[in-house]
Order: C-alpha cells, then sequence, then structure tokens
C-alpha cells in the first residue's frame, strides 16, 4: 500500500468511526435534542405537575377564546389524536392563529391544563402569494397539516 | 478529480483565477442587481409572512453556502492531508472567513426572521443550534491554522478539524426530519418538489446562484492574496 493510499484509508476509516459514534450519541440523547412532545407523547410520558417543558401541535379549531379583559387566551393544541387545553396571559406572536403549528414552553395543573409561560408559532415549509392561497382555498384543494 | 489537478500548482490557479476574475465580478455584478429587483420588487409578499418572507432570499442561500463553503473546507482537508495538494492549504485559509461570514448571515437574517413570526430571536432547537455550532466550527478552523508558528502545522490542524466538523453537515441537514424542532422542514431540496411558489422560488434559486457566484470569486481572490502572502513569508524567512 502507497502511503497515499494509507492516509486515504485512515481519513476514510477514521470519519466511518466518527460517524458511528455521532450517531450513537444523537440517538442516545433523542429525549434532549427533540424541542417539544407532541399531545401524545405527554399522554405516554405521564409528565409530573409542575414540571417545565414545551407541547407542540395545532391550534384546534374554534377552540380559540380570550378573556374579557383580553389578556388571558385559552385555545387547544391538538396532533389530530390527543388534544391538550392550554391557558396563557400575554402577547402572542404574529402567526398564533386557529389551525396553525404553535409550541407553548410552561407546565401542566393538577387539572391536566397546560399553563404556558411563552407562546411560539410555528411556520410549515409552504411559501405562495396570497392570491395562489386564495385560489386554492376556493377551490377546495386546501390540505392543513397533519 | 484529474480536471482539477492543473489547479493544485499555485502558479497555474493564479493564471486561472486572473483570467476568471474580471468576468466573474461583471457576472456578479450584474445578477445581484437583477437579483435584489426579484427578491425585493417583484416578488409578491407571502400569504402569512407578509414582506418578512423576503429575509428568506438572503438567509436560504447563506444557509446552503454556509454548508457548502465547509464541505469545500473538509475536501481540501482531505487532499492536504492525503495527497499533500500545495494549493489546497491556502486555499482552505481562504475560504473559512468567507464560509464564516455566509454562516453569520444566516444566523443573523433567521433571527431577525424569528422574532415576528415565531415570537423569538433564539431558541435552542436541532437546526438552530446545529447551524450555530457550524459557526463555530469555522471559527475554530481560522484559529487553529493560524495557531501555529510553522503554517503547515496550523494548515494540518485545521484540515483535521474541517474533517471532524463534516459529521455536523448531515445533521443540520436532516435535523428538522429527526428531531421535532421550531424551524420548519425543507421547503426546496425535499421529496415530492419544493413546497414554494414558482413567484417566491424564482427569485431565491436567483439569489441563490448569484451568492454562489459570491462565493466563487471571493475564494478566488483571498486564495491568490494566500499565494502572495507564504511567496512573501519564504522570501523574508531565506533574506
Amino acid at each position: 500500500m502507497t502511503p497515499k493510499r494509507k492516509r486515504l484509508w485512515l481519513v476514510v476509516g477514521s470519519l466511518a468511526v466518527l460517524g458511528f459514534a455521532a450517531t450513537l450519541v444523537l440517538t442516545a440523547l433523542n429525549d434532549n435534542i427533540v424541542f417539544f412532545y407532541s399531545p401524545t407523547q405527554i399522554a405516554e410520558k405521564n409528565i409530573p405537575p409542575e414540571r417545565r417543558f414545551r407541547m407542540g401541535g395545532l391550534v384546534e379549531a374554534g377552540s380559540v377564546t380570550k378573556s374579557a379583559d383580553g389578556q388571558v387566551t385559552s385555545f387547544k393544541v391538538t396532533d389530530t389524536h390527543k388534544t391538550v387545553a392550554v391557558v396563557y396571559r400575554g402577547l402572542l406572536p404574529d402567526l398564533f392563529r386557529e389551525g396553525q403549528g404553535v409550541i407553548a414552553e410552561g407546565s401542566l395543573g393538577a387539572d391536566g391544563v397546560f399553563l404556558a409561560r411563552e407562546i411560539l408559532a410555528k411556520h410549515d415549509e409552504n411559501y405562495m402569494p396570497s392570491e395562489v392561497a386564495k385560489a386554492i382555498k376556493e377551490a377546495g384543494q386546501w390540505k392543513e397539516r397533519k | 478529480m484529474a480536471d482539477l489537478h492543473f489547479l493544485a500548482n499555485p502558479a497555474r490557479f493564479r493564471r486561472f483565477s486572473q483570467r476568471v476574475v474580471p468576468s466573474l465580478s461583471v457576472a456578479t455584478a450584474l445578477m445581484l442587481a437583477v437579483g435584489l429587483y426579484l427578491a425585493l420588487l417583484q416578488s409578491p409578499p407571502d400569504y402569512q409572512q407578509g414582506d418578512t418572507v423576503r429575509i428568506m432570499f438572503v438567509h436560504v442561500p447563506s444557509a446552503w453556502l454556509a454548508m457548502a463553503g465547509y464541505a469545500l473546507l473538509a475536501g481540501l482537508g482531505a487532499s492536504l492531508l492525503i495527497w499533500r495538494h500545495p494549493l489546497a492549504a491556502l486555499m482552505a485559509r481562504a475560504a473559512a472567513p468567507v464560509g464564516a461570514g455566509f454562516c453569520a448571515v444566516c444566523l443573523l437574517t433567521g433571527s431577525l426572521w424569528g422574532r415576528p413570526m415565531w415570537g423569538a430571536y433564539w431558541v435552542w432547537d436541532a437546526r438552530l443550534t446545529s447551524m450555530l455550532l457550524l459557526f463555530f466550527l469555522y471559527l475554530g478552523h481560522i484559529a487553529l491554522s493560524r495557531a501555529y508558528d510553522e503554517p503547515d502545522r496550523g494548515d494540518r490542524a485545521a484540515a483535521i478539524l474541517a474533517l471532524i466538523g463534516v459529521i455536523n453537515l448531515p445533521i443540520i441537514k436532516f435535523s428538522v426530519d429527526w428531531w421535532n424542532t421550531l424551524h420548519q422542514p425543507a421547503s426546496v431540496a425535499r421529496l415530492g418538489g419544493p413546497s414554494i411558489h414558482p413567484s417566491i422560488l424564482v427569485p431565491l434559486l436567483w439569489m441563490a446562484a448569484t451568492l454562489f457566484l459570491l462565493f466563487v470569486l471571493l475564494v478566488l481572490l483571498r486564495t491568490d492574496t494566500e499565494i502572495d502572502r507564504r511567496r512573501l513569508e519564504n522570501a523574508e524567512q531565506q533574506a
């Protein structure tokens, strides 16, 4: 084997080992790398009340209500299987609306209602001008995100 | 590879870049003028984001180039360590700050987009964190290559770092698929075709092509400078 060959295999071999190690580490840390849990995962995990975490899903259509003074928003977050009720006091991001993805940080109350301290709106991967969005909706071809 | 071998010789590279740079500069400037018109005036606002969508025309190409730039560093690192190409180390020194610059632009524009759209300048999700890691890998490469009195040792240490860091590239790309993140999944390079309307996709790809030319131009110019610098240092040592 020429020295060049040897160095080539050394580099390729080291990268393969490193890649394998990285895969193992990331798999092991999977639970810490996910940014939020879905309502289904929350139901499976039995997260104790008062523990802070993030929950993500879609704002259920027709579920958003505001308190009389407009400061407290209540809504439901769904992943189409399970639903969690959320209460939040404060300003909402621009993209927050029914049917949109949302991520709430906070904790579960004893009654199972999620008390959000922070709300982040999740944007999806679709980009289009508003006339196109309108045309698709009028044609009945609009697909809500799952 | 055989075709690129002729560029491994610094003198030939110099002749090549001096032939290419003038027309490349003109092409980049013209494309940028058209690109700015397409991105800022001609393309429509997004149905949800409004005019904020225009940040994407800089953000997304910068992200691509930051990643492509790091892949280039890794390729140069491999050709330095394995084949001892004389030009690879110089080009890596030239390319690292350019890639770091695009990476910084990507992080900053993303942050400015995130505040109105998500409601946060920054979150520690897998995509944002792995992109920040890429920026630190760039800074590490720049620092390491300049950390030794003998430039050759710095070049080799930085080449090893570039090869190790290349593991981060697939993590960045697939972070949005492997873990749930706040960052949206891929819109352009994805199965089933782009999910961006042509009126927004065309300016995006145009800007990507423009910034790619800018990247190539900057790397060529800076590599020329690095060749000069190395020659100067060698001459000073001999004097």
